[in-house]
């Protein structure tokens, strides 16, 4: 009986076992590295020896200008991106929803970004919205419909830097909450709706009552995974700037994380870690205080 | 409030694209539904009978034809100034908000002078929760309820405007047998209180026929009959609507009309005076067999099942439509189980001819 | 008939405020479909007009008469586009393929099999789940620098080929499956493995095609760890070639050719999302935490 039980168990472990090699190389063993990484002090990588334990990588990081200017660029992202694009594409979800014709095809185009690569498409709004020697570009040419002067928004101030970050990030999130909102909306029982209409309940009071309590889990599943999404912005960054971040005033955390790792300023993976667990712990707080707040909000 | 149907007409484009055309989901109907009574729209699911509750809520436009409440033809108008109201097959009662709110609901909607204040409307809405008796229940969440209390909510709901119609879609449909007993007295108590012109929507006819002053029969969106429970289920008009009706079923056989004579097979079962020499469809009820020794009638005894207060005879007919021949007789006959055979005569008024062209029902004059 | 008068009026109110409200509806969603579709539409237009026709235009034009190839020439023969491709491609095949295996054998042992600690093993595996990739990926990049795995596709494969979410998504399915049938299968002879490829699979057929194509779709776009591991152009990915384009380019800023190394790489996505396109959407709306 006992050596029965083994065996079967050692097949199910042998199924197993692919991926747990999989996991223990490039997930567990790395997540337990990037800890002992960051408070190894003077780590060199060449020699891979360091001088001592401590928390000096996380003062250096947290007093590093870049690394500063890199949380302020990415709080001022996230602050601007999550609620906006949450907020638009409930908009379309549901203007979407009460329409029948087009509505196939409106929800193609839509959800076309989702499936573009995020460098190639930044390319295309760094020359939409780039003012160069020959030219003003595109977007320019609009603001100079309506009278306005001509701006460079890839090398020019920092808030309309910003502001080709955040329309850029809106547009390539949009596709996947403007989905998970419509599949929430479609399927709150219409008898609730009709409900509502027999005792003459008006449209907006039928979507501020029903509608939005009826969908709140998943608005707040998508604000969650927003918020996450934008911490962790990065290659948006790099297709609109290019790769010298701190250079152009843009860098996210993540970016951070990156040239100290590797590049031209890389070679410290130490401070790479201690920013890196910096940025999980802000994740992390922000997600808990989220969790927090959807539970007394959220109807169910 | 009287409710008038005329010519009520509702096409669908059909759901299949590929094959073109439209669906009939209600043909042409006509009827009157008399003030302060409970109807109950019967038939076999997709007859269109909930198309019909949804033309008369509004919540759907008839294609052609005309809606009446009273003398006000609301054909046109959107449901929330016909002032009807209307309870879900599952209830709809929405799950964010506690009973006290749900009941509220509608009240909040009124605007201008209708508008009522908090203390008002938690007056009404405690009013039609005592008539519902569920009072109790009013601060908690419709998660929390049983099936029953849920669909006492729905009712409340549908009643706090005092509206002129109540419709029903298949009230009962979602609960089991016990509480649809239960709940099925309930809905009477509360239309016979109210006095609000009620319709409701069942494929179940014992539902129809136990609590409904009126039924209507339909079938592929045609209205069959309508009258009083007893009055359709005595006197069908055709071989659907005795089908339809009745637990268990009408016995059903082919047999034919010869010399004023009712036969089946051989066997002459019942003198029909005035009727033509013609095949017809025979339908018997099953307490329309009299367990008689000498009976014209003979069938293959199957099996007897005592219930009690009756005995189901259970028997063979080669003639029969259905697979077995259920006749209910008073227990107090005796029946020899060991034989092979069994013996009826037919009570006339329990036995109907059919024509077995247009499946109409052909009378004759009982003895 | 006064009282018709006055429901006519309700009517006709209703009427209005409905029509009102659908115009302004479709506005705005079709402002929003240009704004999706006018990148693609620029791009694609700026890569048919011709590299001196671009440059002298100091206000941009909307469309173009004289359209040419030659810029998708330009990006195919002044830049290694070609060699991109193709270690795409070996990329995004390769990794999806070790990763159905590896992730299928995992889902059935979760599923199916009872063996010890399966419990504890599988909320390991869940809370490996919320891991975010930048925590790892330092250490990552140690590892394979340190094996001198740098440039080369080993390098760039085994890191990215574990899906814990994928691993997940298919247990569910397979727990789908009735136990009887698999009961029926042990009564028969049937061996686990056998049970496996002859029933679970088959049955679980769409689920393993929305993971392949969410798969797919995520190892064409990937470009963090394939920069950080590849700084030779002959192990490039598409994504890498393109930003090495855009910083270097084609020696000169030649914006046509790179609109048209952008098309080439945007294309075979796009396609891939118009013939399975309902699978991708549902995936994405049920795998959605890869948002």
């Amino acid at each position: 009986m006992m050596k029965k039980l083994s065996n079967s168990s050692l097949k199910g472990w042998l199924y197993l076992l692919p991926a747990i090699l999989f996991l223990g190389a490039f997930m567990v063993y790395p997540l337990i590295d990037v800890f002992i990484y960051s408070f190894e002090e003077g780590y060199n990588s060449a020699s891979q020896t360091y001088f001592g334990v401590g928390t000096y990588n996380y003062s250096y990081v947290l007093h590093d200008p870049y690394f500063l200017q890199a949380v302020k660029n990415t709080f001022l992202l996230v602050i601007i991106t999550v609620p906006l694009s949450t907020i638009i594409a409930l908009l379309i979800s549901v203007g979407l929803n009460s329409i029948t014709a087009l509505r196939n095809f409106l929800q193609t185009v839509y959800f076309l970004p989702y499936v573009t690569n995020t460098l190639a498409v930044g390319l295309v709004f760094m020359i939409l919205f780039k003012k160069t020697a020959y030219s003003d570009g595109f977007i320019n040419l609009i603001i100079m419909w309506f009278g306005g002067g001509a701006i460079d928004f890839i090398d020019g101030p920092y808030w309309a830097k910003m502001f080709v970050l955040c329309f850029y990030t809106i547009w390539v999130v949009m596709p996947f909450k403007i989905l998970i909102l419509t599949t929430a909306l479609a399927s709150v029982n219409q008898d609730y709706y009709n409900a509502a209409k027999v005792d003459g309940t008006s449209k907006f009071r039928i979507f501020r009552k029903i509608t939005l309590p009826m969908i709140s889990p998943m608005i707040f599943y998508l604000v969650i995974t927003g918020f996450i999404g934008a911490f962790k912005a990065y290659s948006d960054v790099v297709a609109i700037f290019g790769t010298d971040l701190n250079a152009a005033e843009m860098n996210t955390i993540v970016g951070y994380v990156y040239d100290m790792l590797y590049g031209d300023s890389g070679g410290y993976p130490s401070y790479a870690s201690a920013a890196a667990i910096i940025l999980f712990a802000i994740i992390l707080t922000i997600t808990c205080i989220n969790l927090l707040i959807s539970k007394k909000n959220v109807h169910y | 409030m009287k409710v008038v149907l005329q010519n009520l007409t509702k096409k669908f484009p059909n759901r299949d694209k590929k094959i073109k055309g439209e669906v009939i989901a209600v043909n042409d109907f006509t009827f009157e539904i008399p003030d302060g009574k409970l109807i109950g729209l019967l038939g076999p699911s997709g007859c269109g009978k909930s198309t019909t509750l949804n033309l008369i809520s509004g919540l759907q436009k008839p294609t052609s034809g005309q809606i009446f409440f009273g003398d006000d033809d609301v054909t046109n108008l959107p449901p929330e100034n016909r002032g009807v109201g209307l309870v879900f097959q599952n209830y709809a009662l929405y799950p964010h908000l506690t009973v006290r709110k749900n009941i509220t609901f509608p009240l909040e909607n009124l605007k201008g002078k209708d508008k009522l204040t908090k203390e008002e409307m938690n007056q009404k809405a405690l009013e039609a929760a005592k008539l519902v008796q569920i009072d109790e229940l009013m601060e908690r969440k419709p998660s929390e309820l049983s099936g029953g209390q849920q669909q006492r909510v729905a009712i409340a709901r549908a009643l706090v405007k005092m509206p002129r119609v109540l419709l029903l879609d298949e009230p009962l449909s979602n609960l089991d047998a016990r509480l649809r007993l239960q709940t099925r007295e309930e809905i009477r108590r509360i239309q016979k209180e109210t006095q609000i012109t009620t319709i409701f929507v069942t494929h179940d006819q014992e539902e129809a026929m136990s609590i409904s002053d009126m039924i209507v029969v339909m079938k592929d969106g045609v209205m069959h009959q309508m009258g009083k429970p007893q009055e359709v289920y005595d006197n069908p008009i055709n071989l659907f609507v005795a089908t339809f009706l009745g637990t268990p079923p009408i016995n059903v056989f082919d047999g034919y009309v010869k010399n004023s004579t009712l036969y089946i097979g051989e066997e002459a079962v019942l003198a029909v005076e005035g009727v033509k020499d013609q095949d017809v469809y025979v339908g018997v009820r099953p307490e329309g067999f009299i367990l008689d020794e000498n009976g014209p009638f003979s069938c293959d005894l199957s099996r007897v099942e005592i219930m009690g207060r009756d005995i189901s005879v259970v028997s063979t007919h080669a003639l029969s439509h259905n697979p077995t021949v259920r006749s209910i007789i008073s227990a107090e006959n005796h029946i020899n189980v060991g034989s092979e055979k069994v013996r009826f005569a037919l009570k006339p008024y329990k036995t109907l001819i059919f024509n077995k062209e247009t499946e109409e029902r052909i009378y004759f004059e009982a003895d | 008939m006064e009282k018709n008068v006055d429901y006519d009026k309700i009517e006709r109110a209703a009427q209005i405020r409905n029509n009102t409200r659908k115009t302004i509806t479709y506005v705005l969603l079709v402002l929003w479909a240009v704004i999706v579709l006018f990148p693609f539409y620029w791009m694609i237009l700026t890569s048919v007009k011709s590299y001196s026709a671009y440059n002298s235009e100091y206000i941009p034009k909307f469309f173009t008469l004289s359209p040419t190839m030659q810029n998708y020439w330009d990006a195919f023969t002044a830049v290694p586009l070609m060699q991109y491709f193709i270690n795409t491609l070996i990329f995004t095949v390769v990794t999806t393929a070790i990763m159905l295996v590896v992730i299928t054998l995992a889902a059935f042992a979760f599923a199916r099999l009872e063996f010890k600690g399966k419990n504890i093993a599988f909320v390991i595996f869940l809370s490996l789940m919320m891991i975010p990739n930048e925590l790892v990926i330092i250490t990552n990049f140690v590892t394979v620098t340190n094996f001198d795995l740098r440039n080369s596709f080993p390098g760039l494969i085994l890191p990215s080929v574990m899906s814990v979410f994928y691993v997940y998504l298919l247990k569910e399915n397979f727990e789908q499956i009735p136990d009887s049938l698999y009961y029926a299968a042990k009564v028969d002879g049937t061996s686990d493995l056998k049970y496996l490829f002859k029933v679970m699979i088959p049955i679980s057929k769409p689920t393993l095609v929305t993971v392949t194509i969410l798969k797919v779709i995520e190892c064409w776009n990937s470009y963090v760890w394939p920069r950080l591991i590849t700084d030779d152009k002959a192990y490039f990915l598409v994504s890498n070639g393109i930003q090495e384009i855009r910083e270097n380019g084609f020696g000169r800023e030649n914006i046509p050719a790179m609109m048209a190394a952008v098309v080439v790489i945007s294309v075979p996505l796009i396609i891939l999302f118009l013939i399975f396109r309902k699978q991708i959407m549902e995936g994405v709306s049920r795998g959605g935490t890869k948002g």
